[in-house]
Formats: structure tokens, C-alpha cells, sequence
């Protein structure tokens, strides 16, 4: 297990370090000068010369490359062209909103996704798997913006219950922040949950159907403890991955909703630098994302190694 | 209907037993009327082809098969019960306690995510309401009794730290493990090697005379059947064919269909799809049974007036009157065909030598 651990620890940093090669060349690929560019109406000679010294842009590239990592690892990843501020301290703000909305939108998902694929594998080929199944055919095929504006249309709009966009921090004002988080979490979790429906319809069938269940069943064992030692107990370990997967997926998600709710976290950010040439706080977003997504897809092979003997307990014959 | 031979130890009598499926094809008439007496301390082996209602037929006892689509009808007394008849509560107090199983695909059957000793006590402490360190002991005792080396140390082990054989023990184990009166082995030992496949064949047989329950050996491999069997049923499309006591069955075949598997037999000891080169044809689909006689498209003796439009009866046949041989058809193989098949039947099973010892 220890082996295994530090080889997967191994590889995540490796991949990592393959992003940083992307998103560092994404400042030098891109055609024309950046800090020009960035500088947009707002150019002097004064103003540019300074912004290229500070980011190093005068030095041979992989001399800036070395640097810009050596100081990313340290947690400095440039100034904003844009604003001058560290791009460390712009993320740092914007983090807490998209974790909120991640993780509001991964309980939703689940909320939905847990019931509606274990009652559907069990009551395969009946009502409420055709209802399961009509949803989770819908949800995926649901576009997120356009979903997210048909709900600020009905709940905040028509009905005037929630907001139809905004952000408090939860620090300040629970209450507020719940109202705020409610419609965004939905829209982002409507689709994961359907995604998830069917993943965890389809580990729950191939539970159900394992030839140890038969043997279970032939114990004389009641069909609750089956369903709950030999059935469920064995679909964990798919569900649980995919859902650590899915959140990666959710994160992509996510930006989209930001936008359509004015929700200041990472996409938002990113998506303004983008408009804005604002190259290193574009850089510091993504790399950031990767860097989370990578330590998301870690943790579940470790949490699926733990729950899965025939990974923990290495073969001995 | 009737069979004439004592029955004061008769385990389980199988009478008139159907089973069908609702399917999108029609109705799947996957077991035919069963007849059949199970006696204390006796192999019974269960041969035919596959989609014959083997496995069907005996899941069917204790209604492990879904329901619906499917549907039993037909009486299984056990013990003065009638299994059919049973709720599913009543049947769960069966399973496990009263008939063990063991299926054909150790690498399967054992739940990787739970260590075997959890997958053994289990059952005991759910039928025999004993404590979790009693059901340890017993299953260490089972493990030994079924020769897995340093039983104790291996409860805590998951079945992918054992081989096929091992693991094999490990579910025969569990079949034994609430002492039933009927072990059901569904194609026990066909995923094992041949070696494997001995020991286990040997060790079943042993542990049956030391415990004295009555087995149902459900297989494809007439050489292993040679093996274990007390007595032989022979199944095609749903119904027996042929009964009889296995040495007879091999000496002295009466049905066109068994004559045919005993003389596809030589060429490699055991019988499949491929090697049923004796046989021309395929077997029906459930859905699709002809008339009269279910085996006359590949029959060689059928006529063609009777055996397509009636449906034969289970008779009894050979030399002397109660000996339980009984075929289900108009027609006997003829004399020299039959010494042909029982030639070649006695030549090809390996573990042909092994019974007598
Ligand atoms: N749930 C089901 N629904 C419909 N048909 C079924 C079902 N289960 C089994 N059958 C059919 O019943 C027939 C008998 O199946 P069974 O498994 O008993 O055959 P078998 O003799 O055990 O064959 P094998 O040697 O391959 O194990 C097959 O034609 C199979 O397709
Ligand atoms: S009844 Fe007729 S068709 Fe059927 S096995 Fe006998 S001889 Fe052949
Ligand atoms: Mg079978």
C-alpha cells in the first residue's frame, strides 16, 4: 500500500509538472505581445518596460520558465497585468465562492444521484427505473447556462424566492449565503446528479448481478442484509470513484454557472482574464484547477484502494 | 408418475416440477415435469447440454431464480414440506441451512471485498444463532475439514489471496456449513483443472460419507460423472430423458439422446457443443419446442407418426423391474448400437477407476 501511495503521489506530481509546462507556454504561444496587448489604451513605454521586467519576458525562455516555476512552487505566481496585484491573493479570494458551489453542487448531485440509481437498479425494467432514466437522459443533455436562466427566470424573476444572482460569504450571513448558493448549487448539480444517476445505476446492476449475490442469496441471508453487505457494500467503491471524477468534470461545470450568477470565484476570474489578456492570472487559474483536479483523482485512488482488498491487501499466492 | 422403489429415505421427491419464463420471445418452457426421488447419503448427477433447465431445475427448488418472469409450479417435499408451496420467509430458513449450494465459478462466488471467514460465519449465525467467536470456530474447523493448510491464520484472508481450488474448498465450505441434508454443486469443479477437479470430486465424496447428506452434482463432463454418481439423470430441453443407476447408465443406455452423448464421449472425455459430433443439430430454444417428441429433429429412431405428435412418457426399461432405469421415449437404441456407446462410455471417463476405490 505505502509502494503504491508514493507511486500514484509520484505520478500526480508528474502530471503536474507537464501542466506547468502548457500553461507556461500558453503566455508565449499566444501570437503578438502580451504585455502589449494586455496593456490594451492603457499603454506607456514606462508602464510596459516595468510590466515586462516583472514578469521576465526579457530573458531566454527557459531560464523564465525555471524561474516562473521555482516561484509558483513558493506560491508566487506574478502580478496581475491588469490590476498589479500578487495573482496569489486574487485566487486566494475567489477559491472559498467555488469550493462553496462545488461542493453545494456535488451534495445536490448526490441528493439526487444515490437514490434515484440504487432504487432504478433495483427495481430494474419497472416504473421507477423508466422515471430514473427518463431524468438522467434529460439532466445530461441539459445546458447548464440555459438552465441556470430558466431558473432565475421562475424562482428569482416570477416567483421572487431567491436571488437571482450574487454571493455572501458564509461567515458573514448563513442564512443569506444559502439563498444565494441555492440556485447556482441546483443548476451545477442537476446535470452531476444525472451524470451520476447512471453510474451509480449501472455499479449498482453489476453488484446486483455478481455472482457472489447468488451465492449470498443461496446462504439464506435476507434480502436486506444482501442489498446491504453484498450489494451496496461492493457498489461503493465505482460510485465513490466516479463521484471524486465527477467533480473534476463539475469544476468545468462550474464556470459556466459563475457566469450566469455573478458568482465571484475562479471561473468568473478566469473568464475576465481572458477577456482582458490578463495572462498570469489566467495562468495561476488554470494551473490551479489542474493542481486541484489532479489532487481530486489522487485522493479518490487512494480512497478506492483503501476500500477495495484486492488493492489494499496485495496478493500473496 | 410412479416410482417403485422404497422411499422411507427419500430426502427430496421432486414431483411434476415446471418452470417458465415470461420472455419477449413467448413463453420459455425451461423445465418440463420433473420427477425425481433424492435419497439420504446419494450422488445424484444431473447431465445434459447447456440450456437443458439444469441449473433452472434446482434454483428453481428453493425459488432462487427471479419470479417473475419466472414461474414454478409442482411439488418438492422436503422433509414432509412442500418447498413450491413455501413463503419466501419460510424458504430463507431453507437456503443455505436445509440445501447448501456451491457454484460453478470460484473466482466469482466469493465476495472480493469481505475476508472468507466473515463469508462463512455469515450464514451460520444467521441460521444457527450462535456467536460471532463460535461461528469462528466453526469455521475453522469446516476450513479444515475441507484441507485448506493453517485455517486459523486464513479467516482474515480475502478470497484474491487463494487460488481457484482453495477458494473451491472455501465455497464448499460455506455449502457445508449449516450441516444441510441436500448439497446442491452446480457444475462444482468445471472451472478447475483437471488435477483440481479430482481433489475436489474426492474430497465431496468423503466429506459425503462422513456427513451423510445427499448430493445433486450438476455437470456437463460424463467422465466426472463416472467419478462421484450414484445414480445419473440425463436432461434434455427441459425433461429426463434417461435415469438410471450410473453404472448401468454406462453399461446399458436406453435413450437415443444418452447413446449419442456416450458415443461423442472418446474424443475428448467430456462433451460440448463442438465435440456432440454424434448428435446432428441443436437443441430447441425454450420458446420454440417441437411437438411430440422434444429430441425428434435429431433423432435417428424416431418414427414419423408418434414421436411428432406425441409427447412420450418417462417408462421404466431393463432387465430387472424396479431398478429405477426409466427413458423418455418410444423407442429403445438398439442392442449393438448400445453396446457400442457403453464401450466407449466405459473406455473414456478418467475417473472411472477412482469409484471403485
Ligand atoms: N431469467 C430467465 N429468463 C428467461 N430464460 C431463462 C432465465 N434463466 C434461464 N433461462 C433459460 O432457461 C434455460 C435453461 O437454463 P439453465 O441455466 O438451467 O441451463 P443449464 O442446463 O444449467 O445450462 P448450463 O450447462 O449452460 O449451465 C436456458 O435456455 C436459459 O436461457
Ligand atoms: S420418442 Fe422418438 S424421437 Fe423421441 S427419442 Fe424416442 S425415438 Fe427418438
Ligand atoms: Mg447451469
Amino acid at each position: 500500500m505505502a509502494r503504491y501511495v508514493a507511486l500514484r503521489i509520484g505520478q500526480s506530481l508528474l502530471a503536474l509538472l507537464g501542466v506547468s509546462i502548457i500553461v507556461f507556454a500558453l503566455m508565449h504561444l499566444v501570437p503578438g505581445d502580451p504585455v502589449r496587448s494586455a496593456l490594451g489604451t492603457r499603454f506607456t513605454p514606462e508602464l510596459y518596460a516595468a510590466l515586462v521586467e516583472r514578469a521576465g519576458l526579457d530573458r531566454p525562455i527557459l531560464v523564465q520558465y525555471f524561474d516562473w516555476l521555482g516561484r509558483a512552487v513558493t506560491g508566487d505566481l506574478g502580478v496581475s497585468f491588469r490590476t498589479g496585484q500578487p495573482v496569489a491573493l486574487a485566487l486566494g479570494q475567489r477559491v472559498g465562492p467555488t469550493a462553496l458551489l462545488a461542493f453545494g453542487a456535488l451534495i445536490v448531485g448526490l441528493l439526487i444521484a444515490l437514490p434515484a440509481g440504487i432504487v432504478s437498479a433495483v427495481k430494474q425494467g419497472k416504473a421507477p427505473d423508466y422515471a430514473a432514466n427518463t431524468f438522467s437522459q434529460i439532466g445530461v443533455s441539459l445546458p447548464d447556462f440555459w438552465f441556470g436562466i430558466l431558473l432565475i427566470l421562475v424562482f428569482a424573476r416570477m416567483l421572487g424566492w431567491l436571488p437571482p444572482g450574487g454571493y455572501a460569504s458564509f461567515a458573514d450571513d448563513p442564512a443569506a449565503a444559502l439563498r444565494y448558493l441555492l440556485l447556482p448549487a441546483v443548476t451545477a448539480g442537476v446535470v452531476t446528479g444525472a451524470i451520476l444517476t447512471r453510474f451509480v445505476r449501472s455499479s449498482m446492476l453489476e453488484a446486483l448481478n455478481a455472482e457472489h449475490v447468488r451465492l449470498a442469496r443461496a446462504k439464506g441471508l435476507p434480502w436486506r442484509y444482501v442489498l446491504r453487505h453484498h450489494v451496496l457494500r461492493n457498489a461503493w467503491i465505482p460510485i465513490i470513484t466516479v463521484t471524486g471524477l465527477q467533480l473534476g468534470t463539475l469544476l468545468g461545470g462550474i464556470i459556466v454557472v459563475e457566469i450566469v450568477f455573478s458568482w465571484p470565484g475562479i471561473g468568473r476570474l478566469a473568464l475576465d482574464a481572458v477577456q482582458t489578456r490578463d495572462y498570469p492570472v489566467l495562468q495561476g487559474a488554470v494551473l490551479l484547477v489542474a493542481a486541484v483536479f489532479l489532487l481530486l483523482n489522487l485522493l479518490v485512488d487512494l480512497v478506492y484502494a483503501r476500500l477495495d482488498p484486492r488493492i489494499r491487501v496485495g496478493a500473496s499466492t | 408418475m410412479s416410482i417403485d422403489r422404497p422411499s422411507g429415505d427419500v430426502v427430496l421427491s421432486v414431483r411434476d416440477l415446471e418452470v417458465s419464463f415470461a420472455t419477449r420471445r413467448g413463453r420459455a418452457d425451461v423445465v418440463r415435469g420433473l420427477d425425481y426421488d433424492l435419497r439420504r447419503g446419494e450422488t445424484l448427477a444431473l447431465v445434459g447440454e447447456s440450456g437443458s433447465g439444469k441449473s433452472v431445475s434446482t434454483m428453481a427448488l428453493t425459488k432462487l431464480i427471479p419470479i417473475p418472469p419466472g414461474r414454478v409450479t409442482g411439488t418438492a417435499m422436503l422433509d414432509g414440506q412442500d418447498l413450491i408451496a413455501m413463503s419466501e420467509r419460510d424458504l430463507l430458513a431453507v437456503r443455505g441451512r436445509r440445501i447448501g449450494f456451491v457454484f460453478q465459478d470460484p473466482m466469482t462466488s466469493l465476495n472480493p471485498v469481505h475476508p472468507i471467514g466473515r463469508q462463512l460465519t455469515e450464514g451460520m449465525r444467521h441460521h444457527l444463532g450462535i456467536s460471532e467467536s463460535d461461528a469462528r470456530d466453526r469455521a475453522v474447523d469446516l476450513l479444515r475439514k475441507v484441507g485448506i493448510p493453517a485455517a486459523e491464520k486464513r479467516l482474515d484472508d480475502y478470497p484474491h489471496q487463494f487460488s481457484g481450488g482453495m477458494r473451491q474448498r472455501v465455497v464448499i465450505a460455506i455449502g457445508l456449513s449449516c450441516d444441510p441434508q441436500v448439497l446442491i454443486a452446480d457444475e462444482a469443479t468445471t472451472a478447475l483443472d483437471v488435477t483440481t477437479q479430482a481433489q475436489i470430486i474426492e474430497l465431496v465424496n468423503q466429506l459425503q460419507d462422513e456427513l451423510g447428506m445427499a448430493v445433486i452434482w450438476i455437470t456437463h463432463d460424463l467422465g466426472v460423472v463416472a467419478g462421484i454418481a450414484d445414480r445419473v439423470m440425463v436432461m434434455y430441453a427441459g425433461e429426463i430423458v434417461e435415469e438410471a443407476d450410473v453404472d448401468e447408465l454406462f453399461a446399458d443406455p436406453r435413450h437415443p439422446y444418452t447413446v449419442g452423448l456416450l458415443k461423442s464421449l472418446p474424443v475428448l472425455g467430456a462433451f460440448d457443443r463442438d465435440e456432440l459430433a454424434a448428435i446432428p443439430g441443436l437443441p430447441p430454444a425454450p420458446t420454440d419446442l417441437p411437438a411430440g417428441c422434444a429430441f425428434h429433429p435429431r433423432c435417428a429412431y424416431r418414427d414419423d407418426e408418434r414421436c411428432v405428435s406425441e409427447r412420450p412418457p418417462l417408462r421404466e426399461v431393463g432387465g430387472d423391474a424396479g431398478s429405477g432405469h426409466r427413458i423418455r421415449s418410444f423407442y429403445e437404441v438398439a442392442e449393438d448400437d448400445r453396446r457400442a456407446a457403453a464401450t466407449a462410455g466405459i473406455a473414456a471417463p478418467e475417473h472411472r477407476e477412482e469409484d471403485a476405490s
